[in-house]
């Protein structure tokens, strides 16, 4: 770990990409309040949160500047009050910033309204979580189908659509089962389905692989790589390394602001696996 | 979310807590059957009485004219009282000159009435309702005879002693005899019987049957109007439009008669039906107020249940909220559900309420003298008031799982 290197800003040149990393964060840091171009998916700009707790001010998250391309297949990591959850909870749209501007698919989602950000939530991220959260009592097939009736989409093209994404995980023939009828992996198969069922811009994972067993993770991380083979930008928060090697950048979170940001083959070489 | 979904979703929460939804549903049930079974045992009674004490004793397009109000219940005060006392008596040569000016194609009887006793030598003496009339009563009132003929006009020119009994007064003064032709004495004179009307029921136990009609002109008249007056005079007309006619006729010839001013109110009385039939719609307000004020605190009690259990739903499902709200739900989406659902409960305790209800309306019916007919339009009221009384109930419930924040919702195990 002592490799990785500590600070903000992080100087990291690769020579996979022509552009290096601290060139990509003058071009959308420094411009605060300026739409992103259509190649950036998220960025976000001096991402501060901070919480109430009794009187005292937690500072979870001290200006976080991040920017994903497009098809990038991302791993957040992290120890645990690095703050990981929080930024995950704020790229979920499920929270918003104290200060900072968050971007997504070109929307500053970070002024947004609760129910602006309930629509948001619905057309553009795809969550998987790491306790799967299904609803218990609803079939395979309803679960996927759920995104699907908060967009408004009718009872036929609902079906189908569910049905395709659940072909996608090769859950096909599960469908009219219930969770608890079908196993870990299925089970979590089953989420990226409904995460997939509505085309959204990223697809975020939060510890996918937390409650499955080591062979059912390997099982997931090839779901995922192929769906990021096929285009799918994926960001997954992690604190295992090794679930976090299979993305192909690897944010490292510390004290509430980015401590580093690798491309695939340094982490590799950082953290000894190859 | 759309509607339909959201009842679907609803009743699958039901379906899945069958007896936990019953207990919940039972205080609306309750309260709505009573509401049901009240509203159509007062709706059976003033069915009854609008159709059956209408129309057999008051008839329909008819109009009575009378010293005083004659079906006047409730508190007469004092001042009222002594009014109706000074009035004038009505006489015969009042009633000439109403009748002189009615409308063409209008009938009209003059109607005496009491109770007296009768004495035939086949059955023990009893009391009847003794009527002195015309001969066109009986057409107006609709009288068929099962034997015999009604009198005639020049019977009543004449006095003739002749009667014509209800068939209830024929069995009773002359039990496996037949009537006709036979005496019955009323108020020491003789009387021949000369026709029979054929049954005609009860009216809320009171017997129509026990009958007895002679000439106004014969001495029955001592025993109905000892005074000499006229008790009432009827006016029946063939339609509406003429009633109010032969009524406002009716009222000018008498303020004529009686010397009235313009300033001075009529000193005697018109009654319709409809007026005799005022103090019982009152009536049918306050008890339907008074009978539905005991169901609608059950409602209430309804209304507190649910919105617990609604109250323990919510805190049950935070995390169904949590997932539903991560995967797009907005807050009225989520508002929406519950209140549907706490809804959904009410409407179907209110279903369940209408049908037990009305059985017990039927139940009612059969097992008491009180009729019972139920109110077309108290189903759909019962539903309204039923997903009324759920939405009222799923408010607040509703409101608290839509404020949800997603991400506490979504922790919570």
């Amino acid at each position: 770990m002592s490799e990785i290197p500590v600070g903000h800003p992080t100087v990291n040149t690769t020579d996979e990409h022509p552009i290096s990393h601290t060139a990509e964060r003058e071009v959308v840091v420094q411009a605060p309040g300026v739409t992103p171009g259509k190649d950036w998916v998220i960025v976000t700009r001096g991402l501060k949160r901070e919480y109430d707790m009794g009187g005292e001010v937690v500072r979870a998250l001290r200006g976080v500047d991040l920017a994903v391309r497009r098809n990038e297949y991302v791993a957040i990591m992290g120890p645990s009050g690095s703050g990981k959850s929080t930024l995950m909870n704020l790229i979920g749209c499920l929270d918003t910033p104290t200060a900072g501007e968050y971007w997504l698919n070109g929307m500053l989602v970070s002024t947004m309204s609760d129910d602006e950000l309930a629509r948001v939530r619905n057309k553009e991220i795809g969550f998987v979580f790491q306790t799967f959260n299904l609803l218990p009592r609803a079939t395979a097939l309803h679960n996927v189908e759920l995104p699907l009736v908060y967009a408004g989409v009718s009872g036929d093209e609902r079906k189908r659509r569910a049905k395709h994404a659940l072909a996608q995980v090769q859950l096909d023939d599960r469908m009219h089962h219930r969770p608890n009828e079908l196993s870990g992996g299925q089970r979590q198969r089953v989420a990226i389905a409904r995460a997939l069922v509505n085309n959204p811009s990223i697809l975020l994972a939060d510890e996918p692989t937390g409650n499955l067993d080591s062979q059912t993770s390997e099982e997931i991380m090839r779901v995922f790589e192929s769906l990021a083979d096929s285009g799918q930008t994926v960001i997954m928060v992690t604190h295992e390394p090794d679930i976090a090697a299979h993305a192909r950048r690897v944010v490292v979170l510390r004290d509430g602001v980015i401590a580093s940001d690798d491309r695939r083959s340094t982490f590799k070489q950082s953290m000894g696996i190859s | 979310m759309p509607f339909l979904e959201a009842v679907r979703l609803a009743f699958q929460q039901i379906r899945v807590q069958k007896l936990k939804s019953f207990f919940t549903l039972l205080g609306v049930m309750i309260g709505v059957m009573f509401l049901i079974a009240v509203v159509s045992i007062v709706e059976g009674m003033s069915r009854y009485v609008e159709d059956d004490f209408a129309g057999a004793l008051l008839g329909v397009n008819t109009f009575t004219l009378r010293r005083g109000a004659d079906a006047r219940f409730g508190n007469v005060s004092t001042e009222q009282w002594r009014e109706l006392q000074r009035r004038p008596r009505l006489y015969r040569s009042d009633i000439d000159q109403v009748r002189s000016a009615l409308p063409q194609g209008v009938t009209s009887a003059i109607e005496n009435m009491t109770f007296a006793y009768a004495v035939s030598n086949f059955g023990r003496p009893k009391q009847v309702q003794a009527v002195s009339t015309e001969n066109s009563y009986f057409a107006m009132k609709k009288y068929k005879l099962t034997s015999g003929r009604p009198f005639s006009p020049q019977e009543v020119t004449l006095a003739s002693k002749v009667l014509v009994v209800g068939s209830e007064v024929a069995t009773h003064f002359f039990p496996g005899l037949d009537p006709l032709g036979r005496e019955l004495r009323m108020g020491g004179s003789p009387y021949t019987i000369i026709g029979v009307i054929e049954p005609q029921g009860s009216v809320f136990g009171f017997s129509l049957d026990r009958l007895a009609i002679a000439p106004y002109t014969s001495p029955l008249a001592r025993v109905t109007n000892p005074l000499g007056d006229v008790r009432a005079f009827l006016v029946q007309t063939p339609n509406a439009v003429l009633l109010n006619e032969a009524m406002e006729e009716a009222r000018s010839i008498m303020r004529g008669v009686r010397h009235l001013s313009p300033s001075q109110p009529d000193n005697f009385a018109l009654e319709t039906s409809a007026s005799a039939l005022s103090f019982l719609a009152d009536l049918k307000g306050k008890l339907i107020a008074f009978g539905t004020a005991l169901p609608a605190i059950g409602l209430i009690v309804g209304a507190i249940v649910i919105m617990n259990i609604m109250l323990v739903a919510v805190a049950e499902r935070t995390r169904e909220i949590g997932i539903r709200k991560a995967l797009g739900a907005r807050r009225r989406d989520i508002m929406r559900q519950f209140l549907v659902e706490s809804a959904s409960l009410s409407v179907l305790g209110a279903a369940l309420g209408i049908a037990l209800g009305m059985g017990m309306a039927k139940l009612v019916a059969a097992l008491t003298p009180l009729p019972a007919g139920v109110a077309l339009w108290s189903i759909p009221a019962a539903v309204l008031l039923g997903a009324g009384v759920g939405i009222v109930a799923g408010l607040y419930p509703a409101s608290r799982a839509a404020r949800l924040d997603p991400i506490a919702a979504l922790r919570q195990e």
